[in-house]
């Protein structure tokens, strides 16, 4: 199986999943071998969602988890219930 | 490193114990012990935040809709009936209140989930010579952050669910295709374009021949 750039770039997502077949990853990395540009495309699109998984590009409001569980405990302790 | 295999073998094991965990702890909720409910949610209340805001795309709304979802989890845990992970079915519920959330913001009658995105658009990604790798302690910078959160909004709502769920969450295709509400196929489809769309918006912007912030990272690593 040969693959041009076109090819490879449509399979870019699926071969970062791992869930391209054993014959088109060959083929994917064999191409990858001989140009730069896809390599490129790879590591670049990889290293990005390497960086949009990281925890501190969403940061979280301060006191959102407590607010959370003091809404909920209002729920679990509704008014008169002494608690 | 570790093969695909050992890792696979891994997760799935941590997945067992931790739905092992989560019925008995669900079993004891149901059974009396309310205040476990705290427990129960506590691993998840950030992921909530992060889909809900990937969605509505406002703190105070996403916020609103996280607690929402849970309050809704906690008055109908007695349906969970456990064919999902109680991780999928709590986003399932999230999501949702997500796009309704959305819909009411945005007046809009076009139905969320209508697929008007699917064969639009121009998915080629931004081709360079090269890329320079960039370290995950840069995170820390302001600017990178920004950077990568404004290329998330400009995705459709439907590829920013599966790329926080997949990508952010690390759900497996087939959890995002439970939560989400659609097929495995679709959910590749969407979450192949989100990605060459981060990588087209983002690629350019952050090569070291460009000033912004991979010239700062540049200048930072010659010492200047």
């Amino acid at each position: 199986m040969t693959l041009n750039c076109k090819h490879v770039w449509a399979q870019v997502s699926d071969y970062i999943d791992g869930t391209v077949t054993p014959e088109t990853k060959e083929a994917i990395e064999r191409h990858l071998a001989n140009c730069r540009y896809c390599s490129a495309v790879l590591d670049s699109t990889r290293n990005i969602l390497v960086l949009v998984g990281d925890e501190r590009t969403f940061e979280v409001p301060v006191g959102f988890g407590e607010r959370l569980h003091n809404r909920l405990q209002s729920l679990m302790d509704p008014p008169g219930s002494g608690a | 490193m570790k093969s695909a295999e050992e890792k696979d073998a891994k997760r799935s094991a941590l997945v067992a114990e931790t739905n092992s965990r989560e019925a008995s702890l669900i079993a004891r909720i149901l059974d009396g012990e309310r205040e476990l409910f705290h427990e129960l949610i506590r691993p998840y209340e950030r992921g909530l935040y992060v889909a809900a805001y990937s969605i509505v795309q406002h703190e105070a709304d996403a916020e609103d809709v996280a607690q929402e979802s849970v309050i809704k989890a906690y008055k109908c845990l007695k349906s969970f009936r456990g064919e999902a992970r109680f991780s999928t079915w709590l986003m399932a519920i999230t999501l949702n209140e997500a796009r309704n959330r959305w819909r009411k913001n945005k007046g809009d009658q076009l139905d969320f989930l209508s697929d008007c995105d699917e064969s639009a658009g121009d998915y080629t990604p931004s081709v360079l010579a090269d890329w320079r790798y960039i370290p995950s302690e840069e995170v820390d910078r302001q600017e990178l952050r920004t950077a990568l959160r404004g290329a998330i909004a400009k995705l459709s709502p439907e590829q920013r669910e599966v790329l926080i769920l997949r990508d952010v969450r690390g759900m497996s295709i087939a959890e995002t295709a439970s939560a989400t509400g659609v097929n495995e196929g679709l959910v590749k489809v969407r979450l192949f374009r989100a990605r060459i769309s981060m990588q087209k918006l983002l690629a350019p912007q952050l090569m070291p021949k460009q000033r912004g912030i991979m010239g700062w990272l540049t200048r930072k690593a010659g010492g200047q």
